[in-house]
């Protein structure tokens, strides 16, 4: 089964490198942009066939490891 | 005294930390990261460098790495632990040291000489040192420090901040912070100041003709306050 997660900076913490899209978005015509934030995405691979479990799992693989609480945010999907 | 310097795929500072110690008296083993056991030691160091290619976010996986089961344990048990540069990335994300340090502000990598003001010196550390000013060189692309409010309310209210980005002339301010760290902070401690993290390498300056000698009165003195 293949979980996915998406690690996202939280609200408010600096990302210099979603500034510099962003800015270079504007640069190429892209005028309406305001604002991009720049996150990770992880297809995670389980042997598990029960999804709440699976899931639960993740979760703890996510507080754990693949994000870091102080500045990033997980979404199970 | 003994020290002990963990090994990483892809340190590339412990050699000089190696260096730097013996040259100041210590008995220094090089330790493997997938090794269990800490040989009997007065001092930890976690060295700079690019542990497991800084994937995932630097100093994540080296967290979980074997060895760091007994550095945690060591750590807690009051033992001196340093970590310098990726040894302080590591040391956040263990959870040993509070924050994070982040993507430099500006997006690139820094390599130079800053100078770095001495916060506190109740601890081993810094205890003794008579200068307030040290010069030091960083090098990193993730040294921007940052914490939560509360954690930073916590470091502050503990005199947990250990050094702080200055100028020449020792004022911590926008323009001596090199890489938007909170408050110019460039090192802290846990509470009871036996872990140390910083991302200024004392070990790169410690030959008066080569670099200049504020590393070696560091590791002058962090040896003399373990006697």
């Amino acid at each position: 089964m293949k979980i996915k997660v998406i690690v996202t900076l939280k609200e408010g913490v600096l990302d210099p490198q979603g500034k510099a899209i962003q800015q270079t978005l504007n640069g190429m015509g892209f005028s309406s942009v305001n604002q991009v934030r720049q996150g990770k995405y992880f297809d995670v691979e389980v042997d598990d066939s029960d999804e709440t479990k699976a899931k639960e799992k993740v979760e703890d693989m996510c507080k754990k490891l693949l994000a870091n609480l102080v500045i990033e945010d997980y979404k199970i999907i | 005294m003994k020290s002990s310097v963990i090994i990483f795929p892809g340190s590339n500072c412990d050699r000089d930390m190696d260096v730097a110690l013996k040259k100041f008296g210590f008995k220094n083993k090089m330790v493997w990261h997938d090794d269990n056991e800490l040989p009997k030691s007065d001092l930890i160091v976690l060295p700079g460098g690019f542990s497991y290619g800084d994937y995932l976010r630097c100093g994540s996986i080296a967290g979980k790495s074997n060895i760091i089961k007994s550095v945690i344990k060591f750590a807690q048990s009051g033992g001196l632990v340093l970590g310098i540069c990726n040894g302080f990335q590591i040391l956040t994300e263990t959870g040993l040291l509070p924050g994070i340090l982040q993507q430099n502000k500006n997006i690139e990598f820094i390599c130079k000489n800053v100078h770095v003001k001495v916060a506190d010196k109740s601890n081993k550390y810094f205890k003794n040192i008579k200068k307030e000013i040290l010069e030091l060189h960083i090098a990193h692309n993730e040294g921007n420090y940052f914490c939560s409010n509360n954690d930073l309310k916590f470091l502050e209210d503990n005199n947990q901040i250990a050094v702080k980005y200055c100028n020449a002339k020792g004022n911590c301010n926008l323009e001596s912070n090199p890489n938007g760290a909170l408050k110019n902070i460039a090192g802290v401690f846990n509470k009871e100041k036996n872990i140390l993290g910083m991302m200024p390498h004392p070990e790169r300056m410690i030959d008066k003709y080569l670099s200049g000698e504020d590393g070696a009165l560091f590791f002058q003195n962090l040896i003399g306050n373990l006697g």
